[in-house]
């Protein structure tokens, strides 16, 4: 028994508990498990890791540890202090943000590895893909934190020939790989990690806002791509699985992601989509209505069913906890009310959830697209929050709107339709939406949660 | 600009053309509301509301006299004298019979708004009066209808013993008929409703009722929203619907009215074959009555006992929520005029809607407007030539071609991955041992990471994805084990790479953590 062997044998039960720790996270009742497998499985990891690094270290293993502990409590403090202090509606960016940097870690690994270890031909590939992976997941994490957090437009960056400026990209990285690998020296690596860091930059600048839960997902799977480069470069094993877990798990998540808008992956991380304004909403028109708070919870209060449709507009509002209360408030006066999350609302799968999770909604009442279609025939009311490309009906009936064919939630079969929206102005997709036209829409005007307060403030004076 | 609601003054009307809430927001338009005094008082609105709104309460020459003048009823003799020249006249005017009144009212040099030409588009539905009265008449009718029946709508099993839901039998599912549709269905009664036009078919059975298949009496969609008149064959084949529906039914509604007049849809013999007690309510009485015993404005009972409603004044019953409903359309009527929302209103004779409803303009006669078709509802013409088995044996045929080439698109795939896979497997044996232990696990892990995935909740999707970035923190034992170099610029890049990537590690399960804390099930 030798400490390589031991060091062995715990990252084969890190890369285990890893798995089990995924599988946990795929149902509600068996998450919270889940989480701390991977907890325990990267606890091991690293003692394990330590340790090794210990035996294998070339100065005095005093110095090493020091640094080790160092970086671990660097790592704590900056961590645990963003986890705890995080607004669940900024979530979107903090996980763009750590996805960057798994990517910039991927890259000076990679540096490393080429500074330290032999040069032969199998290595400088794999060292060359990892830098290569690693840059563009950490420029294209940093434009989609930069997006999310609304200090850059979200609007698509739509360069002529963008498709040719990405094709020549991965090209002229070819060709330095082909210089890098017949002269092994410092300067094709670093022209290839700034053509990288330049190419995943201009991938996610070209993607629009809609598309973003898309995008994070890719970049998610993007860093586990990193991780499995850097695996194979150091010939570690836990890395290789871990990593090819976590890229393979993320680039599920966006086929499921995209799947749900109808949009076909490729297009996706292509980009140049959401923002634009289509030629064929042109032809919506009409008068909308409008109806205010007292009016509304007189509908609520009226009702029998009441389903709400939150989006975006929720989450930038914080409407979610007048929402919960205004929950409990028609739940205690045996209205069944249930919500219906599209699988794109919001600006990262699954955004909905969490934000209805920290107010305080049980999950069962929170119901997909698939789930709750069917029921708005017989629903009374439906509250659109800060939702828009999600219940267009263009979807169905416009074969020319950009967001032809996307599944959305068909709230204009329920009997009254009740839409929260800052102004008349079109969604993320920028695309007209029809739904505000019909005979059973009512308009709401105004902040979510100031109206939503209101309607809360009117029912009580009801009472 | 001044606005002005005169009283009705027409036999028996309750209406009034402005309610507190309707004047506010004519107010709010820019207006000058002025009403003339005891304008409301039949709707139960004093005059001191109005002016808790807003308006200015006035005698009848000054209300005349006003800039525009909004009322239900089209003007008598008297009160069109009273009009100013360059006014504008919102009423309703029936323009299809009232040749004589409009060419004096544009002699006189009035802007005349029919309220009841507005056309049948869905922009301008909030301000169309026919579909208000409709609306009203149609569930006034089931409460006539429940009054001279001598039972109860809903049935009831009691312990005296069983009583029979009433069978309504509703004809013409147009605004009137829906409403009377839901007024019946809410009061227990089994309704049964046939239309000529099928596609209404849905609208009824949304309201609860059921629709009566009849396709040898139905016919195609009409481009302007209304019923077509029906050829002998059709007419013939509704004719016996409605005698085998009116023998059986308890109550019949009938609302056939195709622009102004009333075709015959029960006859003397109908009448004569339905239950005694039964009952007739004649929505269409006020163009002579669907039913031949009809008695405009009356209501009779026959010698085999059948009560025969052809009440006019339906929506004159309902007063308060009639004048409400109708304010309103004259207030959306007004922000369509005032786009500017200056008290300033504007004709656009470019828009359908307007133009539709100007029967009068500056001394010219604008009737008849030029015709607007419903895009909404646009009959598919080329459809009907061809056969529903011919269409069906095309769209399989489309099918079965979409079919082949998918198969034969995923066959090429399969080839092609196939081929990929060989070559990379034969491109894969020259390389080193070493790489190829990494690369079996690095194949199985991604094989693993895709099952292990693929059924995950939806709802969870942001947690597992906070989660996967915290294990993606695991490249920080890639830059752990380089920390010990003895070379200065590796151990300096490594301490970024794992500082950067330890805060990945905590961060990332934290706040996973925190997340899955949240999520609760309900009681």
């Amino acid at each position: 028994m030798t400490l390589v062997s031991v060091a062995q044998v715990s990252y084969l039960v890190a890369a285990i508990l890893f798995i089990l720790s995924l599988a946990g996270l795929s149902k509600q009742t068996t998450a919270r498990r889940g989480n701390l497998l991977g907890m325990a499985g990267m606890a091991i990891a690293i003692l394990a890791t330590v340790a090794l690094a210990l035996n294998t270290s070339e100065r005095p293993w005093g110095v090493t540890l020091m640094l080790i502990l160092c970086v671990l409590l660097i790592g704590a403090a900056v961590g645990m202090h963003r986890a705890r202090t995080v607004e669940m509606t900024q979530m979107p960016e903090l996980i763009a943000l750590l996805h960057s940097f798994v990517g910039l870690a991927a890259v000076l690994i990679g540096y490393n590895s080429y500074l330290t270890e032999g040069h032969d031909a199998m290595h400088l590939v794999e060292v060359f893909l990892g830098v290569l992976i690693g840059a563009v997941t950490f420029t294209g994490s940093i434009v989609a934190y930069l997006k999310l957090s609304a200090r850059m437009p979200s609007k698509p960056l739509t360069l002529p020939g963008r498709h040719a400026l990405n094709a020549g990209a991965l090209v002229a990285s070819a060709g330095l790989l082909v210089w890098f690998l017949a002269a092994p020296s410092l300067w094709p690596l670093l022209l290839m990690t700034v053509i990288a860091l330049a190419l995943g930059y201009h991938l996610v600048a070209a993607i629009g806002g809609g598309d973003m839960p898309v995008v994070v997902s890719m970049l998610n799977s993007y860093s586990g791509w990193a991780a499995a480069a850097a695996g194979f470069m150091l010939g570690n094993d836990l890395l290789i699985v871990t990593g090819a877990l976590v890229g393979s798990s993320g680039a599920i998540l966006s086929y499921i992601m995209c799947k749900a808008m109808n949009r076909k992956f490729l297009a996706v991380i292509l980009g140049g989509f959401g923002g634009e304004t289509s030629s064929s909403s042109a032809g919506v028109d009409g008068t909308h209505q409008e109806i205010n708070a007292a009016a509304t919870a007189e509908a609520l209060q009226r009702a029998r069913s009441v389903v709400i449709a939150p989006g975006y507009g929720m989450a930038v509002a914080k409407a979610q906890y007048p929402v919960a209360d205004l929950v409990s408030r028609l739940r205690d006066q045996g209205v069944q009310v249930r919500f219906a999350v599209h699988p794109v609302a919001g600006r990262l799968p699954g955004h909905m959830n969490v934000l209805l999770a920290e107010a305080k909604v049980p999950y069962d009442v929170v119901l997909e697209l698939d789930e709750i279609n069917d029921d708005f025939a017989e629903t009374d009311v439906v509250l659109v929050i800060g939702a828009n490309d999600t219940v267009n009906p263009a979807a169905l009936d416009d074969p020319g709107s950009p967001i032809a064919g996307m599944p959305v939630l068909e709230v204009w079969n329920a009997a009254q339709v009740v839409v929260f929206k800052r102004s008349m102005a079109t969604g993320y997709a920028g695309v007209q939406n029809p739904l505000f036209f019909k005979e059973n829409t009512s308009m709401l005007f105004g902040d979510a949660k100031e109206q939503v307060e209101a309607i809360l403030a009117a029912m009580t004076a009801r009472v | 600009m001044r606005i002005a609601i005169p009283k009705e003054t027409a036999p028996g009307s309750t209406l009034v053309a402005a309610t507190p809430k309707t004047v506010d927001a004519l107010v709010k338009l820019g207006y000058d509301v002025v009403v003339e005094a005891g304008a409301g008082e039949a709707a139960n609105i004093r005059d001191e509301a109005y002016l808790v709104a807003g308006a200015a309460v006035t005698d009848t020459e000054s209300a005349w006299g006003a800039d525009i003048v909004a009322t239900y009823s089209a003007p008598t003799e008297e009160q069109r004298a009273l009009l100013k020249s360059g006014a504008v006249l919102i009423c309703t005017l029936a323009p299809h019979s009232s040749e004589a009144l409009i060419a004096d009212l544009a002699q006189r040099g009035v802007t005349a708004l029919a309220l009841d030409a507005v056309p049948r588009i869905s922009r301008a539905q909030a301000l169309d009066v026919l579909s208000t009265m409709s609306n009203v008449s149609g569930y006034r009718a089931v409460i006539e209808a429940a009054e001279a029946y001598g039972a109860m709508f809903a049935g009831q099993v009691t312990a005296a013993g069983k009583t029979d839901p009433a069978t309504v039998f509703v004809i013409g599912a147009g605004v009137a008929g829906l409403a009377s549709l839901g007024a019946a269905v809410s009061l227990g009664a089994q309704v049964r409703s046939f239309d000529v036009r099928p596609e209404v078919a849905e609208q009824i059975e949304s309201m609860g009722a059921r629709f009566v298949h009849a396709p040898a009496a139905q016919q195609e969609v009409s481009a302007d929203g209304y019923a077509k008149p029906l050829t002998q064959e059709q007419l013939a084949a509704a004719l016996d619907v409605y005698a085998d529906e009116s023998s059986r039914a308890d109550i019949v509604i009938t609302t056939a009215l195709v622009r102004g007049s009333a075709p015959t849809t029960i006859t003397a013999e109908m009448v004569q074959a339905m239950k005694p007690g039964s009952v007739i309510v004649d929505l269409a009485a006020s163009g002579g009555g669907n039913c031949e015993l009809t008695v405009p404005g009356q209501k009779i009972v026959t010698d085999n006992g059948v009560t025969i409603i052809g009440y006019t004044d339906l929506p004159s019953r309902m007063p308060q929520h009639t004048s409400q409903l109708l304010g309103t359309n004259i207030v959306n009527l007004m922000k369509l005029l005032t786009p500017a929302k200056d008290g300033e209103a504007v004709l656009d004779m470019e828009d359908p809607v307007q133009r539709g409803m100007t029967v009068s303009l500056g001394g010219d006669v604008m009737w008849p407007p030029p015709a607007v078709s419903v895009s909404a509802v646009k009959a598919d013409a080329e459809a009907d030539e061809r056969s529903p088995e011919e269409l069906a044996a095309e769209r399989e045929a489309a099918a079965q071609a979409q079919a082949d080439a998918a198969a034969a698109r995923k066959k090429r795939n399969q080839w092609t991955l196939g081929i990929a896979g060989g070559a990379l497997a034969i491109a894969l044996s020259f390389a080193d041992p070493v790489f190829l232990a990494a690369m079996t696990v690095f194949v199985l892990a991604v094989v693993i990471g895709y099952y292990v995935i693929s059924n995950v909740s939806h709802s969870l999707h942001t947690p597992l994805m906070s989660q996967t970035n915290a294990i993606s923190g695991i490249i920080l034992i890639g830059a752990l084990l380089q920390l010990g170099s003895d070379n200065l610029a590796v151990s300096i890049l490594a301490f970024v790479a794992a500082a950067v990537a330890s805060i990945n590690v905590f961060g990332g399960f934290l706040v996973t953590y925190r997340m899955l804390g949240m999520f609760q099930k309900g009681a």
